[in-house]
């Protein structure tokens, strides 16, 4: 990896003598100490000045990166007091509601962890505050990547990565939600074990071997707590390490803006400012989920009882980021049949069909976009989302139909809280998993064309100065004011694209594509466009400065 | 109750437990069946102002004799109350459910339209009409000696389903709901188990006995006064609300963070 | 900006595919560069750089602050000994400890981060750097180099040449997942016929769910649902709960003139009907029985059965019925299962209607 040494901005630095020695000597440890067992004044001098732009919505794979951090601190605390047994013991801890009740170890240290650990039920409040956090951050972060085109070449296998984080999280999250086997999460499981039996041939025999024999057996919890703590944050570990060199190998992207090009990177350098940002930032994240915890009540598992297979309670839902897996299968519609006596259960395959559709579609966006475009070129500079209305429509579309999913999982509560029928509400949704999103699209896309247009008569006409001018001849001008140049550029440094027609390398389906990404496109600004509405301006101010003497106040006011 | 639990590990235990259970379920089938407007007593006089109270309020849908009425296309306006007994009337009259404002899918909980008194007399009205159940007394209700233990798994096993493991209520079919249980009156509690009003099964005493009905309502009683010990318990309605906030407020305050760390100092 | 443009026009004479970029016109607009800085206060004005150190320094005391609570209440505010507010052993306790711990630390590491950030953004440098990127490719030497590295690498090997070997370590390299599946098998048992059989039998009574009395028929009220389990069910079997998760069941009695399904009402006894508590969809418990429509719905994903009409599915998910457990009396009056469900319980599988 080749070295830079970022251009410094020419300033005098203000250090007071007395200090700088101490600073020497500190730099002689960095530089020279370190450097001769691991090579460290290399590290130092990669590192050091390396440049990250600054920006609010760069920060959140920062919250994702951090509150993982806070859940492997939390979990380690957690785990030195769970025990992961479903072996039954007789409940005789201070919850009186519960003394006396069966249930498995499990169940009962997490009890102990709520009610008799000092400091016990902050940690597992923190623990699962910033899981919903971590995943809230990934999906925000997904979002800002994706409307900003961030991943395109070469950012492509990182939005890869940072997709197998996203299902990981997923995966991670759900095997915690198990661990204090409650009447909640065991109903969980059982939807889990039903979802197994229904894959064709093979599910009776996955449901078997993940539960170590029938549901719910005495092995899942264990083998839950092995995924949960060792394998999935093994794994996210290590493709948080990829993500990570990875972004210093593509170095960060920035939005467009003077000065800025697709060649450099402008912003601060990590030692000291990013340093001080990034590393204060991680304290604020903890500071935040802290606070949550201490005052908001989550996963309160006493009150849903020990799990048995018998009870369940109304409004059983998984935590937000599975409510989606959980919103097909209450749309569905009954339907399974039977063919050569052998059961298929379209009721459980289909929704699962359509997940793993809006995922891979996700996973596969930066390529199908690349085929549709044939850019080839490395992009650093990020898009403006209204630059990209088909984009941005589609990935609005997608965020719809999850949404849709994620509502209709939670179609009992929005009935009882709305007082609607939960008949009624599944049909709606049933209906809007197919219109909303195209519906969506569509306004989503015509948005964006309107912010175009908008941008493109400020970029040529300036900013409106309500100050209007009637003319000799009756017409009445408004006075605009032109923008400088360095507001002017990001209005107009954006690319244009343009259809293709089919033949000459290019496919009927290619030309579709392209036809239905960019034929609505609105052409950028052009220098020769912007030189003739300035001369028109100019043109204009100068009648109006001849009508008025330069002096744009009303008669009236003249006179006084 | 809790020792018998710490010896159902024992093989015999069963056979001892369904001994003393079937003893006892003999003893309360007898103890608890016969429980009819016989068993609280109203004075004449209390019958005959309900009964006036009932042909004022009630009788326009429930009919002069309280027999019920169907309307011309043959749909209930309002069901019999013959032997609905004095809970019923208890219940559904001292929830202000009844007088009923509107027909629609169920009858919601509001104001009670009438005072203890006048709900006394309509109750000891529809108690004369026939032998059904009687308004709990205080010892019915008494959570002094209760098992919160057995209340909780009868619960669980019997009423989360529709009303949420922590009483916060829940949908049913085409716009009916199970109503949420904080703040309810034990009394109350107690005797819509016994009446099963309007969509809600009938648990009486056969089902659950009395005393099981009473550890229900303690345990209910206990995780009201128990609070929420984690902190703002956002309705206890679980998962979704606890997203619904992660998505809202917390992402508010991070965001809020983020911008201010990304804003330049003035 | 011209760079931009120059790299723009190499990448697609380079690119194998006709691009949608349309080529701008005259190059663009020119880049205009860096806009001038503006100074902070602090720069400029020595007293506000003194109120921006004190400011930083005053967070990083109300962080100590923090820690001192949080340790402070993580002592004198404990769920089971010393606490302030609360009874020992108490939730209440319990809420105390964990807001006060909980702010303690919550106020600890917050301020550290703010004051971290307020230093960074009014007291360190704030004017932005430059860095130049490099092509993420390396340089054609590279490249070549790389590629006769493979090229060579797999010459050398004689993977090309040795068609034996690479069938033989193609062979190998199939075998050795499928070795996977014998570790894997340990994982659980076959299914067998366990998901075709429950604990019911002919002959055993059926008894509460919660305290395992057994139900006479004329405890069976009209409208009432009773949540029962088989006889002889209890805890210390060894498959206690795989076996309740099979075999739970409701009692729920209907007048007989609205059955509709003659059939369903003679496996009951005088309108007492048994089903499966288990939902046929993916198995929740469908238990929410409404007494006047004679509905039952699961809290999961709505299915809907109706319990009139031999549990027949009317809304949701579900496909199936939820199998009816055939019942009898015994001649002490108690109700009895007249032989196990006739079909699976639970969820739909593969081989559901193949006898085992």
């Amino acid at each position: 990896m080749a070295t830079t040494t970022p251009t410094r901005p020419s300033t005098e630095a203000p250090e007071d003598s007395g200090s700088e020695g101490r600073m020497l000597k500190l730099g002689a440890v960095g530089g020279d100490w370190l450097d001769r067992r691991v090579s460290g004044a290399g590290l130092v001098r990669f590192f050091g000045r390396k440049i990250f732009p600054d920006h609010w919505s760069f920060m959140f794979g920062e919250v994702a990166l951090y509150s993982f951090v806070i859940l492997l601190i939390s979990g380690t605390y957690l785990t030195m007091f769970f025990v992961p047994s479903m072996d039954e013991v007789v409940y005789d801890g201070i919850y009186a509601p519960l003394q006396g009740a069966h249930m498995s170890k499990a169940y009962e240290s997490t009890l102990h962890i709520s009610f008799e650990v000092k400091g016990g039920l902050l940690f597992r409040q923190m623990h699962h505050w910033s899981c919903l956090v971590f995943m809230v951050a990934i999906f925000v972060h997904m979002f800002r990547v994706f409307f900003t085109g961030a991943f395109r070449k070469p950012r492509e296998l990182n939005w890869l990565v940072g997709f197998a984080l996203m299902v990981l999280g997923m995966v991670a999250g759900f095997t915690g939600y198990s661990l204090p086997d409650d009447v909640l999460s065991g109903n969980g499981l059982r939807v889990v074990d039903g979802l197994m039996k229904g894959i064709p041939i093979v599910g009776t025999y996955i449901s078997m071997l993940l539960f170590g024999g029938e549901f719910p057996g005495h092995d899942i919890i264990p083998r839950f707590f092995t995924i949960h703590i060792l394998l999935v944050p093994a794994a996210i570990l290590g493709l948080i390490a990829i993500h990570m060199v990875m972004l210093v190998l593509h170095k960060h992207t920035q939005y467009p803006g003077p000065g800025r090009t697709e060649r450099n990177v402008v912003g601060f350098p990590v030692f000291p400012v990013y340093a001080a940002k990034a590393g204060g930032f991680f304290f604020l994240v903890f500071g935040i989920i802290t606070l949550i915890s201490a005052t908001t009540a989550i996963n309160s598992i006493w009150v849903y009882g020990p799990y048995d297979p018998s009870p369940v309670s109304a409004g059983s839902q998984p935590d937000w980021y599975m409510l989606w897996t959980d919103g097909g299968l209450r749309l569905i519609p009954g339907w399974e049949f039977t063919i050569f006596g052998y059961t298929v259960s379209l009721n459980i395959l289909l929704p699962m069909v359509v997940y793993g559709g809006l995922l891979a579609f996700l996973a596969l966006y930066p390529f199908i976009e690349s085929w549709v475009t044939g850019d080839d070129r490395e992009h650093h500079l990020l898009d403006l989302p209204y630059n990209a209305p088909v984009r941005t429509g589609i990935g609005v579309a997608w965020i719809t139909e999850y949404l849709i999913l994620a509502m209709a999982a939670t179609n009992d509560l929005i009935a009882v809280k709305l007082h609607l029928s939960i008949n009624d509400l599944t049909w709606t949704f049933r209906i809007a998993f197919f219109l909303a999103p195209v519906i969506v699209f569509y306004i989503t896309k015509r948005l964006c064309l309107a912010m175009q247009r908008q941008k493109r008569d400020l970029a040529l006409h300036g900013e409106e100065t309500s100050k209007v001018v009637r003319m000799e001849n009756g017409e009445m001008i408004e006075i605009h004011e032109p923008l400088n140049e360095f507001d002017r550029w990001v209005l107009v440094q954006h690319d244009d694209y343009r259809p293709l027609k089919a033949g000459k390398g290019v496919s009927a389906l290619r030309a579709a594509a392209t036809s239905f990404f960019f034929k609505d496109q609105l052409a950028p600004v052009t220098p020769t466009e912007l030189r003739e509405a300035l001369e028109h301006a100019g043109h204009e101010r100068h009648k109006i400065d001849e009508l008025t003497g330069g002096d744009y106040r009303t008669p009236d006011v003249r006179s006084h | 109750m809790k020792a018998l639990a710490a010896r159902r590990h024992h093989p015999l235990a069963f056979v001892a437990i369904l001994l003393l259970a079937l003893v006892a379920t003999g003893g309360l089938y007898a103890a608890f069946q016969p429980r009819s407007a016989q068993a609280e007593s109203y004075s004449q006089d209390d019958v005959d102002k309900g009964e006036e109270l009932f042909l004022a309020n009630c009788a326009s849908c429930h009919g002069t004799n309280a027999q019920g009425m169907q309307d011309d296309s043959g749909n209930t306006l309002g069901p019999s109350l013959i032997g609905v007994g004095a809970a019923a009337v208890d219940f559904q009259v001292g929830t202000g459910r009844m007088p009923m404002q509107n027909s629609g899918a169920q009858a919601w909980r509001k104001p009670p339209q009438m005072n203890d008194e006048q709900t006394r007399q309509l109750a000891a009205y529809v108690a004369s009409l026939g032998p059904g159940p009687s308004v709990p007394d205080e010892e019915a209700l008494s959570s002094k000696d209760a098992d919160l233990e057995n209340g909780g798994n009868i619960f669980r096993v019997n009423c989360a389903m529709c009303h949420n493991a922590a009483g916060a209520g829940g949908a049913l079919t085409r716009g009916k709901f199970a109503p949420s249980l904080s703040g309810v009156e034990s009394k109350h509690i107690y005797e819509a188990m016994e009446t099963g009003p309007q969509n809600m099964p009938v648990f009486n005493d056969d089902n659950i006995s009395a005393s099981d009905k009473r550890d229900v309502v303690a345990y209910l009683k206990a995780l009201d006064e128990q609070g929420s010990p984690g902190g703002i318990s956002l309705g206890s309605f679980g998962p979704v609300t606890e997203g619904l906030y992660a998505w809202t407020i917390v992402l508010s305050l991070l965001v809020g963070c983020a911008v201010w760390l990304g804003a330049k100092a003035k | 900006m011209s760079d931009h443009v120059n790299e723009n026009r190499e990448s697609e004479a380079r690119s194998s595919s006709v691009s949608t970029i349309a080529p701008k016109e005259g190059g663009g607009f020119p880049n205009p560069g860096l806009p001038p800085h503006i100074h902070r206060q602090a720069d400029e004005n020595p007293r506000a750089e003194k109120r921006a150190e004190r400011m930083v320094a005053a967070m990083f005391v109300l962080s100590v602050l923090g820690t001192v609570l949080f340790v402070a209440s993580y002592f004198i505010f404990t769920p089971l000994g010393t606490n302030l507010l609360g009874t020992p052993g108490t939730l209440h306790a319990v809420h105390w400890s964990n807001l006060f711990t909980g702010i303690g630390l919550a106020v600890a590491v917050f301020f550290i981060g703010a004051a971290a950030v307020h230093w960074a953004k009014t007291l360190m440098p704030d004017e932005e750097w430059v860095e130049e990127r490099h092509h993420i490719e390396g340089s054609d030497e590279t490249r070549e180099v790389a590629a006769s590295i493979i090229t060579d690498g797999l010459e050398e090997s004689g993977v090309g040449r040795r068609p034996v070997i690479v069938t033989a370590m193609v062979a190998a390299l199939t075998a050795l997942p499928i070795a996977v599946l014998a570790p894997l098998s340990t994982f659980g048992p076959l299914p067998g016929n366990k998901l075709h059989h429950t604990f019911w039998k002919k002959g055993l009574r059926i008894t509460r769910d919660t305290d395992g009395t057994p139900v006479k028929a004329s405890e069976v009220a009209m409208n009432s649902i009773f949540h029962v389990m088989p006889e002889g069910l209890t805890e210390d079997m060894e498959d206690y709960l795989e076996q309740r998760a099979k075999a739970a069941a409701v009692l729920i009695r209907i007048d007989p003139a609205l059955g509709q399904n003659q059939e369903s009402l003679d496996n009951g006894y005088q309108g007492i009907l048994a089903f499966s508590k288990i939902c046929t969809h993916v198995g929740c418990p469908v238990a929410l029985y409404e007494q006047q429509t004679h509905h039952m719905l699961c809290p999961c994903h709505q299915s809907t059965f109706d319990v009139t009409d031999g549990a027949k599915v009317i809304f949701g998910p579900a496909h199936r019925p939820l199998p009816q457990l055939p019942i009898e009396v015994d001649a002490e009056g108690y109700l009895v299962a007249g032989g196990d469900f006739p079909e699976p319980i639970g969820p739909s599988f593969w081989n559901l209607h193949k006898d085992k």
